[in-house]
């Protein structure tokens, strides 16, 4: 009898064991290296911002699926117009933010008329420049007319910046952000972390996860032990560089590297002497060694680009032939430049690992061919004030992380400083063109015009670094936009 | 004695408005614009004007700073440009963590260092004065983010007993708020005892020499009732002296270990705000930082008074 109880209670205690077994966890702790200034996507180009946020808790009325297509949001459906001007969206019904109050046309229409209005303070508000009206047609019915055709429109409205925001809460999104996605924000603790929910009652596919946190770790020696504790079980992307290898062979962890929308340049003044010479920059281009550079600055891991262009975009032509790495061949085209003992000038870096590691090499392989390079580093204040808005540099690395941002390069008075009729005309035809083949055919121009202006010394795709638990499933290999969708995650056992 | 304190009060304020002052004059010098780092490489200069004055950056500077300083009258802060939420509340959530940070570990390192220091200075010379000192040298040589990082592996990631790092809040419970901060304190602790147990043997053996020294020994005094009644109280002052600069670092300068730890300390927010331009906020931090290390100074000052009858007079 006695035998009896105590193989009972043993078979209670086992079950009560096994019970979180077959019950898979729903919760997740996820680390980034850098936490937001505050949590309203439409006001900021902080990147953690959308990095938290983005199709978790708030939506848009089209979003980037993790191939970058675009992809329905809170737009079930959308007409185009045969002139390519009239855009009208169908809403879904149903849709209700997390403080209750009803999704509607309204919302849509204060949105985009809050984003480029003249007050606003959206650090992508270029994206909305093609709306001239936003007319509510019935609640669920929403049309935009622009003033001229523009192709990346619908990509447009599924950046983390074109989310739609209710009328009532658009000004203590800051503190408190309300949107309409499967998470709801629960907490923000400053300096730590920010907790978000499972909303009651989404419209949307169900998500697995009942509660995420994301915790913001400055520092990749301190990220690992928290991985290995398993306080923290995921870091979707987070520079890791030398400590990488230290979880590489544990089988506990998945280490997942995919790409990004990161074109990593050597920023160069087309404007500024010596670098406005053509040939300058064509010998500073087949200086380059591109395999030394992201073995040193990515640990190997980021992919060769030979124009600003992202590797997994359909549209990629890869261009990294176009000067290739010659030393004596960078000496006599410098020469032919007018320069046959080379010259000085100054490299500001900024304070990112690639930049500054990169920086290094990249100056010791342009002292190779003659090209003597003065290192400033600086920080990014002051990187975005001297070198960015100030133009006053003569080259710099950075890695330009906007999705599809080529036309930067047609912008005038950008810090690359680059003035060319031919491309201008490119990028203008892209935004009158929406058929695929005809932009995709567009987007090679483009790509190749940069190339062989050698703009800027074309460098790298910043590769994105994921570690996280091996029982996870449905986090983003790649980054085609910020962001760490969880609406896909889950436990497997 | 009162005289000494008004003195001493007097003093203060006036280091205070100077480095109000000094701090938004050197501030301004800074490159940077908190409105640009906000909007990024995608907008246009226009809107980051529209920002700077909604942010109220389009000020005349001698405006600003009144406005600045004359709130700092009325215990008001300003309110942070990026976080967008008063200085005193984001100054007041950081605070909750290094304020107990600072005093657990200030108080580990007392109570470790200072009968170390006076142990081996009553045994100087002997192989446990050699002892004591080379570990104290140990700890002093030893970078504590790497001891950190030697904690964290032992205890959190090896040994499971306490989390990795991350602060809880005090709203989790006392004991989960202490259990984050007893790694950051034992790695803040460390070098700071090398330092403090130095000082007291140093200060011991100095005060062990004096003559007094010997004559309450010829009194007939044992060893140990000169040591701790007149050479401690002696040597106290240099102790009290290195006490007071450390708790001021502690308050301020963990910044490494914080973010070690990441933990949400006054070092990291110092760090964020300069990084994000948030002026607002460094000066205020600033300013209390001032204002801490002129009190403690103060009340080091005060407690010289206490141990050293000598120095009541009015000076």
């Amino acid at each position: 009898m006695k035998t009896i109880g105590r193989l009972t209670a043993v078979g209670l205690l086992a079950v009560a064991i096994s019970g979180p077994a077959w019950a898979a966890r729903t919760d997740l702790v996820l680390a980034m290296p850098l936490e937001p200034p505050h949590l309203d996507p439409t006001a900021s180009a902080a990147a953690a911002i959308d990095e938290v946020f983005y199709a978790n808790v708030f939506e848009g009325l089209t979003r980037i699926g993790e191939r970058g297509e675009v992809l329905p949001g809170l737009a079930e459906s959308w007409t185009i117009s045969d002139d390519g001007k009239i855009y009208t969206f169908k809403l879904h019904s149903g849709v209700k933010y997390h403080d209750g109050t009803d999704f509607d046309a309204s919302d849509v229409k204060f949105s985009l008329d809050r984003a480029r209005g003249e007050k606003s303070v959206n650090a992508q508000k270029a994206l909305f420049s093609a709306i001239d009206t936003v007319e509510v047609v019935d609640p669920l019915t929403v049309k935009v007319m622009l003033k001229q055709p523009q192709g990346s429109f619908l990509y447009n409205m599924a950046w983390g910046d074109a989310v739609i925001v209710a009328p009532e809460s658009a000004d203590t999104n800051k503190e408190k952000p309300i949107g309409t996605g499967p998470f709801k924000f629960q907490n923000w603790a400053k300096g730590s972390s920010i907790t978000l929910v499972k909303a009651d009652g989404y419209w949307g596919s169900p998500i697995f996860l009942n509660k995420a946190e994301v915790r913001f770790i400055p520092d990749a020696a301190a990220a690992i032990p928290a991985l290995l504790s398993g306080d923290v079980q995921a870091l979707p992307n987070f520079p890791l560089g030398d400590a990488l290898p230290q979880v590489q062979a544990d089988p506990r962890f998945k280490v997942v590297i995919g790409s990004t929308e990161g074109e990593t340049v050597l920023a160069t003044n087309n404007k500024r002497p010596p670098f406005d010479n053509l040939k300058v920059r064509q010998a500073i281009a087949h200086a380059l060694d591109r395999k030394a550079i992201i073995d040193g600055a990515t640990g190997g891991l980021g992919t060769p680009i030979g124009s600003h262009f992202a590797p997994h975009n359909p549209a990629y032509v890869d261009l990294t032939g176009t000067y290739p790495y010659d030393p004596a061949k960078a000496r006599e085209v410098l020469k032919e430049a007018g320069h046959p003992n080379g010259f000085k000038a100054t490299l500001k870096l900024p304070p990112v690992g690639y930049a500054r590691l990169g920086g290094e090499i990249i100056a010791s392989q342009l002292r190779e061919v003659g090209i003597d390079l003065q290192i400033i580093p600086v920080e990014w204040p002051v990187w975005l004030k001297t070198v960015f808005t100030d133009k006053d540099y003569d080259l710099s690395i950075v890695a330009h992380t906007e999705p599809n941002d080529i036309d930067i390069y047609g912008r005038k008075d950008y810090y690359f400083q680059y003035d060319n009729p031919a491309f201008d005309k490119v990028i203008a035809d892209l935004n009158l063109t929406s058929d695929e083949t005809k932009r995709t055919e567009l987007y090679k121009q483009a790509q190749k015009i940069l190339a062989e202006d050698a703009v800027n010394g074309f460098l790298f795709e910043l590769p994105k670094i994921g570690i996280w638990d091996a029982k996870i499933e449905g986090l983003w290999q790649n980054s085609p936009i910020q962001a760490n969708d969880l609406t896909k995650v889950k436990w497997v056992e | 004695m009162m005289t000494f304190v008004f003195k001493r009060v007097l003093f203060g304020l006036t280091t205070l408005v100077l480095a109000s002052a000094v701090v938004f004059a050197m501030l301004q010098v800074v490159p940077g614009d908190p409105a640009r780092l906000m909007l990024g490489m995608n907008a246009t200069e226009d809107q980051v004007q529209v920002l700077r004055e909604q942010m109220g950056l389009n000020q005349p500077l001698v405006l600003q700073y009144l406005d600045w300083a004359g709130g700092l009258l009325r215990l008001d802060f300003g309110r942070s440009y990026t976080y967008s939420v008063e200085v005193s509340e984001l100054v007041g959530e950081r605070l909750a963590v290094s304020l107990p940070l600072a005093l657990i570990s200030l108080g580990l390192s007392t109570l470790v260092a200072i009968p170390l220091g006076i142990y081996a200075a009553s045994r100087r010379g002997k192989t446990a004065d050699a002892v004591s000192m080379g570990a104290a040298q140990i700890g002093m040589a030893m970078p504590n983010f790497w001891f950190a990082l030697l904690l964290i592996y032992v205890f959190a990631v090896w040994l499971r007993l306490v989390p990795a790092g991350g602060f809880p809040g005090w709203s989790a419970g006392v004991w989960p708020a202490l259990k984050a901060l007893i790694l950051p304190a034992l790695a803040l602790a460390l070098p700071q005892a090398a330092i403090l147990a130095r000082v007291t043997r140093s200060a011991m053996v100095e005060v062990l020499g004096q003559d007094y020294i010997r004559t309450a020994r010829a009194k007939g005094m044992t060893a140990r009732s000169v040591l701790w009644r007149h050479a401690l109280r002696n040597a106290l002052i240099p102790v009290l002296t290195i006490l007071g600069m450390q708790f001021a670092f502690l308050l301020a300068g963990t910044i490494i270990v914080e973010n070690v730890f990441y933990l949400p300390g006054l070092g990291r927010l110092v760090f964020q705000a300069i990084s994000q331009r948030d002026l607002v906020v460094v000066q205020s931090v600033v300013m209390l930082l001032v204002a801490a290390v002129i009190l403690v100074n103060l009340l080091v000052d005060l407690s010289y008074a206490l141990v050293d009858p000598r120095l009541r007079g009015n000076r």
